[in-house]
């Protein structure tokens, strides 16, 4: 904007891009308010995304019920690929739960400005991501409805968890980091929910966001422990998100099994992830920011820098792929080289070689300013960033178990109708509960908007005055 | 309307900066029972009102040793006393496969620290507020900067502290009912 402040904190060139057009309070309160208050204006895209997210959604269901009644035999898992598509999608959708967490805790601690109208949105990926995650090591039980046997709790057969397991650490993993996400989500959600309970005009609706904002009236004294404890949540969250994908890359990491067992799995599984995250935060954000005509708040400056974070993260991915078939070869045994060679030319060979054309080669257009600038570019390298993680996945899994050690115990691993339905089905899972989401809460965080607004631009009054002279007014 | 019935003397302001300026100077006036309202963090506004409050990262910090403590606890006891198991002939306190589920535990009893500390220390949830009553207060969620003065302040005298605040740039001026 024209008239520069001296309010807050020199603002650099670039944050000025992450707002666009002549916003103050009222204004950003009024359009992100305006997606959840104004029901009819929803774009037809809602509707349609929405039914197709509705339809598959009742597929999984329909797989779900067969499963409970047939038990995991209808999968393709069975020796010596115990772990198939069960495990493949877990550690997909839990991936991609990570880049919520980066952006809202890990930028939150490094300042980063341009976080805050993307971090609401990925948060909420996070949760919906960790639900479609959880889904499949519950179902792989077999017996879902004693999966409370997992935790540890007195009971009369007098049998506890072993501690000793990475299976054991990642149930206690996954079940914090989707209770501390959640925790995090509704947090930050309780300023907007006295915002939406302000401005509601529908009694039912302002009834239900008066409870959830808790009685949220914006006190100096609440505000200053509300970021403290803000601030705190983000610096508990950080390590807890590294923390989860290495634990999730223990379960295979600490097996003796060649393609396995290696030391670089735990950060390169947590590149990987927040690779994967951020493919899809973009595959999510180019559409919407359209459809609910958003470009003011999440701008061309924030897709170009998640597609650099998307880049560097992809590179490191690509490092621990060259470090695997090094070890494979520098380690000398002779399983682990058969590994890399199977991987490269057995019965999955394309499937690795489309993992490296999708993850390793693809990416590297968005070194180009202009590429990165190109949103159907940035839309299509997020959906082929996707399915590359999903193939390196099963290139990790499937493909590493199906050659055992003894090759009498080689067999192969083929994905069943029913595997498709869960995979496809936690698609629509997703989808339902994300379109549910921006409809009916707050998809960008309000308040931060507004605190955005002040540090950029110092204060404007309603009549557009510049204001702001104190030196006072310290970042966070 | 006699004082007792009165919750205080609320004024709006245009802007953080206004606010916060008006705060200091209540301050120095001598008024010491007041809250600030306002859509979102102003910094240095609970220190001009002097309500900062550094309980909460202990309590935080409190929480996340329990985690610990229980977390580890309950490894230990499980693996060593209560149900010991000979895996692969590794000691039953073989305490570095502890370590990640002891991590677990203090981070989601920090994080609980953290989030019902804070939501308790606040008084939350609350339903009902006094200030809820005055005039265009629902504003303190979108654009308004609100300060108010309570009849319990020693010093509150409901003239004095109007003039205070139309002294002060405030832009309305309102009682609040108890």
């Amino acid at each position: 904007m024209s008239h520069s402040s001296h309010a807050s904190q020199p603002t650099h060139g670039a944050d000025r891009e992450l707002l666009i057009g002549a916003h103050d309070y009222g204004t950003v309160t009024d359009r992100i308010a305006g997606v959840v208050l104004n029901q009819r204006g929803h774009p037809l895209p809602w509707f349609a995304v929405f039914a197709l997210a509705f339809l598959l959604l009742n597929g999984m269901m329909l797989t779900i019920t067969y499963l409970l009644y047939r038990g995991v035999g209808i999968w393709g898992i069975n020796q010596p690929a115990g772990w198939g598509f069960d495990i493949i999608n877990f550690v997909w959708w839990i991936g991609i739960g990570h880049a919520g967490t980066l952006i809202s805790a890990i930028l939150l601690l490094m300042r980063q400005q341009w976080r805050t109208s993307i971090n609401r949105f990925a948060e909420a990926m996070t949760l919906f991501a960790v639900a479609c995650a959880g889904l499949y090591p519950l179902l792989h039980t077999g017996r879902p409805w004693v999966a409370y046997w997992l935790f540890p709790y007195p009971n009369v057969m007098g049998m506890w968890p072993q501690f000793r397991s990475p299976l054991i650490w990642d149930v206690f993993a996954v079940s914090t980091y989707m209770t501390v996400s959640a925790l995090f989500w509704f947090v930050g959600l309780v300023p907007d929910l006295a915002t939406l309970r302000d401005r509601a005009r529908n009694k039912v609706a302002r009834i239900l966001f008066g409870i959830g904002a808790l009685g949220w009236r914006g006190s100096a004294r609440h505000w200053s422990r509300y970021e403290a404890a803000y601030l705190m949540l983000a610096g508990l969250s950080t390590p807890l998100v590294l923390s989860v994908h290495s634990i999730v890359s223990f379960d295979f990491a600490v097996s003796v099994l060649p393609g396995w067992h290696t030391t670089v799995f735990p950060p390169y599984f947590v590149a990987g992830a927040i690779y994967a995250g951020f493919a899809m935060v973009l595959t999510l954000a180019i559409p919407i920011r359209a459809w609910y005509g958003l470009k003011d708040f999440i701008t061309d400056k924030h897709l170009d820098w998640m597609a650099k974070i998307m880049l560097a993260t992809g590179l490191i991915v690509v490092y621990g792929y060259v470090m695997e078939m090094f070890f494979g070869w520098y380690s000398g045994n002779p399983y682990e080289g058969y590994l890399i060679k199977n991987r490269m030319t057995g019965p999955y060979a394309p499937l690795f070689w489309g993992l490296l054309i999708c993850n390793g080669v693809v990416p590297q257009v968005l070194w180009s300013p202009r590429w990165r600038a190109s949103v159907p570019v940035l839309f299509a390298v997020s959906l082929v960033v996707s399915v590359g993680m999903w193939l390196e996945r099963f290139i990790i899994i499937p493909v590493s178990l199906h050659r055992d050690f003894l090759p009498s115990s080689w067999g192969m691993y083929v994905p069943t109708l029913w595997d498709w339905g869960m995979f496809i089905g936690t698609l629509g899972l997703f989808f339902f509960l994300m379109f549910l989401f921006i409809r009916f809460l707050p998809m960008i965080s309000i308040f931060e908007m507004r605190d955005l607004v002040l540090r950029l631009r110092g204060h404007r009054s309603e009549s557009r005055e510049p204001i702001a002279k104190s030196t006072e007014v310290e970042p966070v | 309307m006699s004082a007792a019935t009165v919750h205080g003397i609320i004024a709006r302001y245009e802007s953080a900066d206004a606010l916060l300026s008006a705060a200091r100077q209540a301050r120095q006036r001598g008024y010491r029972r007041m809250d600030a309202f306002s859509p979102m963090p102003v910094h240095g506004l609970s220190e001009a009102l002097d309500a900062e409050d550094f309980r909460l990262p202990w309590l935080v910090f409190l929480c996340g040793v329990a985690g610990a403590a229980l977390g580890y606890g309950l490894q230990y006891f499980v693996s060593v006393v209560d149900y010991p198991l000979n895996i692969g002939g590794r000691p039953f306190h073989s305490w570095p496969s502890f370590i990640p589920v002891t991590f677990e535990t203090t981070v989601l009893l920090a994080a609980f620290g953290a989030v019902f500390g804070m939501f308790a220390m606040n008084g939350l949830p609350r339903p009902h507020h006094p200030v809820f009553g005055a005039p265009g207060f629902d504003r303190a969620s979108s654009d308004g900067f609100f300060l108010c003065v309570e009849a319990t302040d020693p010093k509150f005298d409901r003239e004095e502290v109007k003039r205070f605040f139309a002294d002060t740039g405030a832009v309305d001026v309102a009682e609040v009912d108890e």
